[in-house]
């Protein structure tokens, strides 16, 4: 084993794991930044149990989100040390951005939200949950515009092997920006509606408190039957993008080996590099220019329009395209059945639909996943798209060193993410009741002490 | 000397000594952790950090990304050569880290989480005081690039630097808990406090005459004429506020202990600095050599001046938030 491939892998599967965390605190901060404004807006207790049992899944989630992502930070350099030398001056100041702006942020009134209710008032503790809302959003803001750029790179250029920034607005919003972040973002808020629906529907069909469980239910339904088809049109407009500037990604994505038009959509069957054609293909004939194109014959690129060594793994490529999409798709069906009994049955939902909504919970986070693997490894071999190749930046280590902290973090990860099921586990199935929310402070201000300065503090 | 490439090293500086302040007194917690009397101490020790101790961690991150950005190249090589340590620091970390959420859900695993802390925190600062003894002792570098190999950062000296950070990161624990604990478990604090100034004054000593031994161009630095002068005051105000800590202590102050470790930290640090100027990556790469195009450095400078004031204010709001005094049983969640 290379440790070029080595650290590829490593990067893969810490990047993998990490980003499942970011994708359900997103959507639940927002989910609980609307249920703390339905409780000052109202008054009703209800919308504040619902906020204490919310708030300890998104804690747990944060909590492991964070820990994964340090280790992101310091990966480019250990195992990707000349990228971080070449192309640093450009992502670094992206992702400093992020720290900035996001990471102190959230950090900051994290312990306000989660610790705060009993030492500031309610709208200094709305207001920390509101930050922390905005700053996961605000994260992923600069987080994807740094990976953007490594897909679509403007605005800067290689001299003497280092990249140098020409124009910083460029770089910022480059061309696949607004697309990739509105996808990531939906992914996000779709995802979490879906896992919010299914521990819900655990809730109302298992749970001490039925209308408990009953409320968030039709809460997270309603939004995943608005977001699914949002995320299937956002997503159908990043292709349009990939297309124009990373053809033989979408080459690859279609499985189209020639260019030529009256392409087919090939639906299912095995890309198989070493015939160049799809084995077992089951295609929609000339669907694949109609959706590309537009028209029966426009012309798609196909991978043969460049050199073989230019190709990114067209299997994995192919395939995780597929279970993104049917994912999408089938969260669509699920949502748009769930609004319609939902609106039919004030009271009720059929026992079948809230044990598949349980199943549900993962499908989100899987097409996630998938979705990044489309992005990362249909832009290889290169990590700056068509200018650097991610062989030639990797950091120059032995391989069992690499090999080495590969296993780490698999032993560290399957551990952590073994605890973390367990525990969220234990917090859904206690449910409310064991959730006992704190009193909120009466007063606007917190106790007062002196901050600092007096010896004895007595 | 052109100007930009020393502001960014004075704020990588600065991010790098509030980190080590900041996040070395909930790490110090977990150094302690396996000494204290029993869970009701390890609840409120832990609670004392539980609001903050994301935010202290971030500063790690702002350095990581700050070098990253502002000196890419040092970037490079100082990660390629602390591969192992740096590593072992991130998977510590991880485990420090969950355990703040994990321990307080837990019931009869809440020992396994204990462990996780107090481990995950001691390698971690082992980890870094190893990292800083490694780049002290000097980087193996041609043309730019990390020529040494995968175990140069293992030396006596660099684990010798690793336990003293561990001995001072206790002793900023320490004092912390001297300023958020109450009865038995402060007289504890003090106990503690005690003990790990003197680990931590040995190690000072060590290591202050390790360096010059071991570095002739450290030697030069600090013992030729005119310099021995002027910086001959470092170990001096070390050795003055080194007795005023042990003093306060003594007479059970609460928050001067604090604020001394702190001031002793400075020191140290302030002492790494004259002694590695105006290298990076020591006697191989200077920050300037380092430095990123000016177009990057400016470009994330203005978002520095602008949001750190921010983040500063807030952290201190946060801090004052959750000041005083911390009860058993309280913010347990």
């Amino acid at each position: 084993m290379d440790a070029v491939l080595l650290s590829r892998v490593q990067m893969a599967f810490t990047l993998s794991f990490h980003i499942l965390f970011p994708t359900l605190t997103i959507g639940l901060a927002v989910f609980l930044a609307i249920l703390e404004s339905l409780w000052l807006k109202t008054g009703d207790d209800f919308y504040r149990r619902h906020y204490h049992f919310w708030v300890k899944l998104f804690a747990l989630t944060f909590g492991v989100g964070v820990v994964s992502g340090v280790v992101l930070s310091y990966e480019f350099g250990t195992n990707f040390g000349r990228f971080s030398a070449i192309a640093g001056s450009v992502v670094g100041p992206l992702m400093s951005y992020e720290v900035l702006t996001a990471f102190f942020m959230e950090a900051g009134f994290l312990g306000i939200m989660l610790f705060g209710w009993n030492r500031v008032g309610r709208k200094l503790h709305y207001t920390a949950t509101l930050l922390v809302a905005a700053g996961t959003v605000t994260s992923a803001f600069w987080i994807l515009s740094a990976n953007s750029w490594m897909q679509t790179p403007v605005g800067a250029e290689l001299r003497d092997g280092v990249f140098y920034p020409l124009d910083w607005w460029q770089i910022v919003f480059n061309p696949s920006f607004p697309y990739r972040l509105a996808h990531m973002l939906l992914a996000a808020l779709l995802s979490s509606s879906v896992f919010v629906a299914g521990v819900s529907a655990f809730l109302w069909s298992k749970g001490p408190e039925p209308r408990f469980g009953r409320f968030s239910f039709r809460f997270a339904i309603a939004a995943a039957a608005i977001l699914a088809p949002l995320q299937i049109l956002a997503g159908d407009q990043q292709g349009l993008i990939a297309e124009r500037y990373q053809p033989i990604k979408v080459a690859a994505i279609e499985g189209h080996w020639q260019t030529g038009g009256h392409a087919p959509l090939v639906l299912f069957g095995w890309p198989d590099v070493e015939t160049r054609s799809n084995k077992y293909a089951v295609e929609l004939p000339e669907a694949g220019s109609l959706i590309i194109k537009h028209s029966r014959d426009g012309v798609v690129v196909g991978l043969d329009a460049v050199d073989p060594k230019d190709w990114p793994s067209v299997p994995v490529v192919f395939w995780a395209f597929r279970i993104m999409v049917g994912l999408g798709f089938l969260m669509l069906a699920y949502a748009w059945l769930g609004a319609w009994y939902a609106k039919r049955h004030k009271d009720d939902m059929p026992r079948w639909f809230l044990s598949a909504a349980v199943w549900m919970v993962p499908a989100g986070f899987i097409a996630t996943v998938a979705g990044w693997w489309v992005a990362e490894t249909g832009r290889q071999p290169w990590v700056v798209y068509g200018i650097l190749r991610t062989a030639d930046v990797a950091t120059d280590v032995p391989a069992a060193q690499v090999l080495w902290s590969l296993l780490t973090f698999i032993a560290a990860y399957i551990v952590v993410m073994a605890a973390y099921l367990y525990y969220m586990l234990k917090v859904i199935r206690g449910g409310p009741a064991a959730a006992k929310p704190p009193e909120p402070a009466t007063g606007k201000a917190p106790p007062a002490r002196p901050a600092f300065g007096g010896v004895e503090d007595k | 000397m052109h100007a930009l490439p020393l502001v960014w090293a004075g704020i990588i500086a600065l991010g790098v000594a509030i980190y080590v302040v900041m996040d070395g007194f909930d790490l110090g917690i977990g150094i302690l952790f396996p000494f204290a009397k029993d869970h009701g101490h390890r609840d409120v020790m832990m609670n004392t950090v539980a609001p903050v101790w994301d935010g202290n961690e971030t500063w790690l991150v702002m350095g990581g990304v700050g070098l990253f950005a502002a000196f890419p190249r040092a970037y490079a090589i100082l990660l390629h050569a602390l591969y192992i340590p740096l590593i072992l620091m991130l998977v510590a970390l991880i485990f420090r880290g969950i355990s703040f959420e994990f321990r307080f859900k837990a019931h009869k695993s809440r020992v396994l989480w204990d462990i996780a802390f107090s481990a995950g925190s001691m390698l971690t600062a082992l980890c870094q005081g190893i990292t800083l003894g490694a780049v002290v002792q000097g980087i193996s570098v041609i043309d730019g690039r990390y020529t040494g190999g995968s175990f140069d950062w293992l030396t006596p000296f660099s684990l010798f630097t690793g336990l003293s950070v561990v001995a001072g990161y206790a002793l900023l624990g320490s004092s912390w808990l001297i300023m958020k604990t109450e009865e038995d478990l402060l007289d504890w604090c003090y106990r503690m406090a005690r003990r790990s100034l003197l680990l931590l004054l040995i190690a000072i000593a060590v290591v202050s005459l390790w360096t010059p031994i071991m570095s002739p161009a450290i030697r030069e630095r600090w013992f030729s004429i005119p310099n021995f002068y002027y910086l001959s005051q470092v170990p001096l105000a070390t050795l003055l506020l080194a007795a005023g800590l042990w003093y306060s202590l003594k007479r059970r102050h609460t928050y001067p202990p604090f604020y001394c470790s702190v001031g002793l930290f400075m020191l140290a640090y302030l002492g790494l600095i004259i002694s590695i100027w105006p290298y990076i990556v020591p006697r191989a790469v200077t920050f300037e050599q380092a430095a990123a195009p000016e177009s990057s450095q400016v470009f994330e400078l203005v978002g520095f001046l602008i949001v750190i004031p921010i983040i500063l204010t807030y952290t201190v709001a946060g801090y004052y938030i959750f000041h005083g005094k911390v009860k058993a049983g309280e913010h347990y969640h």
